[in-house]
C-alpha cells in the first residue's frame, strides 16, 4: 500500500485530502464528523475581525447546475465568512486541535487592509494551536464589496502588502488563497510569494449567476426578489483550476512555491490531476456538500490503489509529474499527426460522431458504406481534432492514433508561415 | 359429458379491477427525466426509422429533458395523431425500442413508449389544442370507418383545409382502439378521450351506426364527395375449417374482447373454467391473458407453428407466460367435440392426437374483409388474399378512392401502421386536389 501521509509545509496529515474553508468546516460539530470520516485535515471556515459577527441572508445561499439524473456538476454560493463570534470559533479550534492532534488544522482568515488588524488577530489565532493560516483573498461576493476577499486578491500589490503584515505577526506557515477572477493568476501568485507566503492555495470560486427563474424572469435564486452574483465551484470549474495550478507550477516567477489544489475535486482521479500538475495536496468542498463526508473513502482508497498501480510509494512521487508536459501553444509540434480510429466492434451506431463532424467540423466521418449504416473515419479529411472522441458515448470506441512521418518537429516559432519566426 | 363450466364472478371485483389496471403505469416526472437522459440523440436515429409513422424520437425526448412537454407532444402528434394510444399499444420491442442503439451498448433500450406517453398524456388531460386548420379548400372527403386509419386521415385532411365526413359503423368511435385492444392496455376510457381530442380540430362530421353496403354505397360516396378514404378494417374472423366449428362455445376472440372492453364490471362476464385459444398473434395473446385475469382456471394458447413464427412479439409471449397461460406450439387443430356445447378440442401433433378439455374455444387465427356483399360493393378495387391492394400513396385501383388500416394487403395490422396509412392517404388526396402541402 502506498503511503498517503502528507507533509505540507511541515504540517502532517494522514492523507493529502483537506476540507476547504467553507460551510463544512464552520464549527466543531462538522469538523469532528469530518475527522471521524477520515479526512486528513480541514481549513476552518474564514474568521473575520473581532466584534459583531457577519450576517448572512436567510434565503437561498446555494444553487446548482445539473447533469444527467440531476447530478450536480456546478454549484454556486453567496454565503459569507463565518457568522459566528470570533471567540466561539477560537475556542472550538483550540479544542479540535487538542482532540485530533494527527490532523491538519489550518485557519482561514480575512481581515481589513490595515496592518493593525493583522497584528491584533493573527496571534489570537495562532494561540489556538492551529497549524497554519490561510489568507482568504478570493471570496468573490459580499466581502469583496467591503474591500476584502477578491478585492484584495485581484490587486497583486494588496496581496503582497497583506501577506507581509500577516507574516510579520505569524510564526506558523501562511498560505495565500487565490481568486480565479483575474486575467492571469501568475502575478497574484508571485505577489504572494514576494510577500513571504509559504504556499498558495487555489482556486477560490468563480463569479457566477446560475440562471433565471423561468416563471418570474428574475435571476435565480433571489433574496426577496433580488439576486447577486455568487461563487461558482464544483466539477465544472476543475479545468479552470488545473490551468491556474499548472501555470504557477511551470512559470519561473512562481515555480517551486508549494500549492494546495482546490476546485471541483470529486473523486480520486481529480486529485491525481491536481497533484500531477503541481499541487502538493488538495482541498475539497463541493463534493462533500453534495454527497457528505463519506466520499473520503473513495478519495483515499482510489488514490492509494492508483499509486500502487503506478509503482509509487508515496504521494510526493506523483506531485508535479505532468508539469513538464505543459507548455505554450507556440511550442507544439505542428508536424505531428494523429487521426481518429473507430473500433467497429464497440460502435453502437448512434451516429453522433458523424453528425458533429459533418455539421461542425471537417466532414471526415461516413454515415453509410455500401448502403449500410456505418461510421468510419475518412483519413484524408480527418484533422485529428478529437471532437468525435469527445462526443462518442462509448468509452474507448473512438481513439486517436499517431500517423508516423519523417518530418522533424516544427513549432510555430520556427514555422515558415510565421513572420516572427526565430530561425 | 359434463356441462360446460361457464360462469361470471370467478374472481371478486376488487381482484379483477387489479388485474385490469394499467399494464404499464405512466412514468412520474422524475422517472421520465432519468429515462430521457438515457437517449443519445442519435443522428438519423434508428428508432425514428423503425417507427411506422416516422416520429422524430430523439427530438421529442430532448424536449422532455428540457421540460418542453407541449413541444414534445407536438413533435409526436404531428407525425402520429394517435401517439397517445400508440404509446400504450405499440409493440415497441419490435419497433423503435428494438432499434435503439442502447441495446448494443447495454442491452436495455430507452423506454420510448413510456416517454411518449409521458409527453402526450397532459395534452389529452387538458384538451390542449396543438393543430390549426389551413384555409378552407372547399373540397369534401368521405372517410369510411371511424378507426385509427379513418381518424388519422380525417384529422390530417382537416388540417389541410378540407371538409370531412366520417361514416362510422359502431356506436362508439375509435374502431379497434375502442373494441379491440386488451382492457389493461388502455384504461380510464382513454380511447374515447383521444377520439374527442382528434375531432376537436373541427371540420370533421361523424355519422355513427352506418355501414358500407347496408346504409350507403361506395358509388354514392364517389358521386357526392371529391374523394373517398376507406378504413373499413377486417370484420370476418378466419375459420379453423374443422368439424363441429358451429358448436356453441366456439367463439371469435375479437367478439369477446369487444364485449370485455364494453363491460364496466368485468366480474359479470361469463368465463370458462378451461379456455383454449387458437392462434399466435396479438389477439390470441390478448384473449388468453384476459381470460386468465378474469379467473379462468386453465388457459391453453395453442399455435400450429413454433414461437419464432408467432406474430405476437416476444414481450407479448412472455406476458402470456407470466400471466399463467400455457403456451403450446406445433399443434394443428383437428376436430372440436361436444354434444350441444363444445367440451374438448383435438389436435394433431406429428401424427399423434392430443385432446384438451375446453369450456370455450376462442378462434384468433386472423381476420379478413367483410362478406361478399361488401366485396361487390368494392367493385373496381383489386383485392388480394381478402385484403385491398394499394399503391405507395395508399391509392386503390379505383380512381379517387384511397385505403388504409388493417384492410390493406401486406399491412402490419398495427394501430401505428393504420395511422400512417391515413396520414399518407390524406396527403395523397391533398395532392390530388392540387395542394402542395407535402
Amino acid at each position: 500500500m502506498a503511503d498517503l501521509t502528507s507533509d505540507f509545509l511541515g504540517i502532517k496529515s494522514p492523507n493529502p485530502f483537506w476540507l476547504a474553508s467553507a460551510p463544512p468546516t464552520d464549527k466543531a460539530y462538522n469538523v469532528n464528523r469530518a475527522f471521524e470520516a477520515g479526512w486528513g485535515g480541514v481549513v476552518w471556515k474564514t474568521l473575520g475581525e473581532a466584534g459583531p459577527p457577519i450576517v448572512n441572508v436567510s434565503g437561498p445561499r446555494y444553487s446548482a447546475i445539473y447533469g444527467n439524473d440531476r447530478r450536480v456538476i456546478g454549484f454556486n454560493n453567496i454565503e459569507l465568512i463565518t457568522d459566528r463570534p470570533l471567540e466561539t470559533n477560537l475556542k472550538e479550534i483550540r479544542q479540535i486541535k487538542r482532540d485530533w492532534p494527527d490532523r491538519a488544522l489550518v485557519v482561514s482568515v480575512m481581515l481589513p487592509m490595515n496592518e493593525k488588524a493583522w497584528a491584533e488577530h493573527v496571534p489570537m489565532i495562532e494561540d489556538t494551536g492551529a497549524d497554519a493560516l490561510e489568507l482568504n483573498f478570493g471570496c468573490p461576493h459580499g466581502m469583496s464589496e467591503r474591500g476584502m476577499g477578491a478585492a484584495v486578491g485581484q490587486v497583486p500589490e494588496y496581496i503582497q502588502m497583506a501577506t507581509e503584515w500577516c507574516k510579520k505577526a505569524a510564526s506558523i506557515p501562511v498560505i495565500v488563497k487565490l481568486t480565479p477572477n483575474v486575467a492571469t493568476v501568475v502575478p497574484p501568485a508571485k505577489a504572494a510569494k514576494d510577500g513571504g507566503a509559504d504556499a498558495v492555495s487555489l482556486i477560490n470560486t468563480v463569479n457566477s449567476i446560475m440562471r433565471v427563474n423561468y416563471d418570474t424572469l428574475t435571476m435565480y435564486p433571489t433574496t426577496d426578489g433580488m439576486g447577486t452574483h455568487g461563487g461558482y465551484c464544483g466539477e465544472a470549474v476543475k479545468p479552470i483550476a488545473l490551468n491556474m495550478v499548472a501555470e504557477i507550477a511551470r512559470t519561473p516567477d512562481t515555480k517551486g512555491i508549494p500549492i494546495s489544489g482546490i476546485g471541483g475535486i470529486s473523486d480520486w482521479r481529480d486529485a491525481v490531476d491536481f497533484l500531477a500538475l503541481g499541487a502538493s495536496n488538495v482541498q475539497v468542498c463541493t463534493a462533500a456538500m453534495v454527497y457528505g463526508f463519506k466520499i473520503i473513502d473513495d478519495l483515499t482508497d482510489g488514490l492509494s490503489t492508483f499509486l500502487d498501480d503506478k509503482g509509487m510509494t508515496s504521494v510526493s512521487e506523483l506531485v508535479g509529474k505532468a508539469v513538464p508536459s505543459v507548455t505554450d501553444w507556440q511550442y507544439l509540434n505542428l508536424n505531428y499527426i494523429e487521426k481518429a480510429v473507430i473500433d467497429q466492434d464497440l460502435c453502437i451506431k448512434c451516429g453522433r460522431c458523424h453528425v458533429v463532424c459533418e455539421d461542425t467540423s471537417h466532414q471526415a466521418i461516413t454515415n453509410t458504406v455500401n448502403g449500410e449504416r456505418h461510421f468510419e473515419i475518412i483519413d484524408d479529411e480527418c484533422v485529428g481534432c478529437n471532437l468525435c472522441v469527445s462526443v462518442c458515448p462509448v468509452d474507448s470506441c473512438i481513439t486517436m492514433k499517431e500517423i508516423p512521418n519523417d518530418d522533424e518537429s516544427l513549432s510555430w516559432t520556427q514555422h515558415p508561415n510565421n513572420p516572427m519566426r526565430k530561425s | 359429458m359434463p356441462d360446460p363450466d361457464m360462469r361470471p364472478n370467478r374472481l371478486d371485483k376488487a381482484e379483477i379491477d387489479k388485474n385490469f389496471a394499467d399494464l404499464h403505469p405512466p412514468l412520474s416526472r422524475s422517472e421520465a427525466l432519468i429515462e430521457a437522459d438515457r437517449c443519445y440523440f442519435c443522428y438519423d436515429a434508428p428508432c425514428t426509422t423503425a417507427c411506422p409513422t416516422g416520429i422524430d424520437i430523439p427530438s421529442f425526448i430532448q424536449k422532455i429533458r428540457s421540460d418542453n412537454i407541449r413541444g414534445s407532444a407536438h413533435t409526436i402528434l404531428s407525425e402520429n395523431i394517435m401517439g397517445g394510444m400508440c404509446a400504450r399499444v405499440c409493440p415497441t420491442e419490435v419497433l423503435c425500442e428494438e432499434a435503439c442503439v442502447r441495446n448494443t451498448h447495454e442491452d436495455k433500450p430507452v423506454e420510448i413508449g413510456l416517454l411518449q406517453r409521458y409527453a402526450t398524456d397532459p395534452i389529452f388531460e387538458d384538451g390542449t389544442r396543438l393543430f390549426e386548420r389551413a384555409e378552407a379548400s372547399g373540397k369534401r372527403v368521405a372517410v369510411v370507418g371511424g378507426g385509427p386509419a379513418g381518424l388519422s386521415c380525417a384529422h390530417r385532411l382537416a388540417m389541410l383545409g378540407h371538409e370531412v365526413k366520417i361514416f362510422n359503423r359502431d356506436p362508439l368511435r375509435g374502431g379497434l382502439n375502442e373494441y379491440g385492444i386488451a382492457a389493461y392496455k388502455t384504461v380510464d376510457n382513454f380511447a374515447q378521450r383521444e377520439v374527442d381530442w382528434i375531432l376537436s380540430i373541427g371540420g370533421v362530421e361523424v355519422e355513427d351506426g352506418v355501414e358500407l353496403g347496408t346504409d350507403f354505397s361506395l358509388t354514392a360516396l364517389r358521386d357526392a364527395y371529391d374523394a373517398v378514404f376507406l378504413g373499413i378494417g377486417l370484420t370476418l374472423v378466419n375459420d379453423l375449417n374443422i368439424d363441429n366449428e358451429d358448436l356453441p362455445g366456439v367463439e371469435n376472440a375479437t367478439d369477446y374482447i369487444a364485449e370485455l372492453r364494453q363491460t364496466e364490471d368485468k366480474s359479470t362476464l361469463p368465463v370458462g373454467r378451461n379456455v383454449v385459444v387458437i392462434g399466435g398473434g396479438m389477439t390470441a395473446i390478448d384473449i388468453a391473458v384476459q381470460s386468465k385475469r378474469l379467473g379462468a382456471e386453465r388457459v391453453d394458447l395453442v399455435y400450429r407453428r413454433g414461437p419464432e413464427d408467432m406474430s405476437a412479439s416476444e414481450f407479448e409471449q412472455r406476458l402470456a407466460q407470466v400471466s399463467g397461460v400455457s403456451v403450446h406450439h406445433w399443434l394443428h387443430p383437428k376436430a372440436l367435440h361436444g354434444d350441444d356445447h363444445v367440451s374438448s378440442i383435438e389436435f394433431d401433433k406429428n401424427g399423434q392426437s392430443v385432446t384438451m378439455e375446453a369450456d370455450v374455444v376462442f378462434k384468433a387465427i386472423g381476420q379478413r374483409l367483410a362478406d361478399l356483399q361488401l366485396a361487390s360493393e368494392l367493385q373496381g378495387i383489386d383485392i388480394e388474399y381478402g385484403k385491398i391492394v394499394v399503391a405507395g400513396d395508399q391509392a386503390t385501383t379505383l380512381p379517387g378512392v384511397w385505403d388504409g388500416g388493417d384492410c390493406v394487403a401486406g399491412g402490419k395490422d398495427l394501430t401505428v401502421s393504420a395511422v400512417q396509412h391515413g396520414k399518407v392517404a390524406a396527403h395523397a388526396i391533398d395532392r390530388y386536389f392540387g395542394g402542395d402541402n407535402g
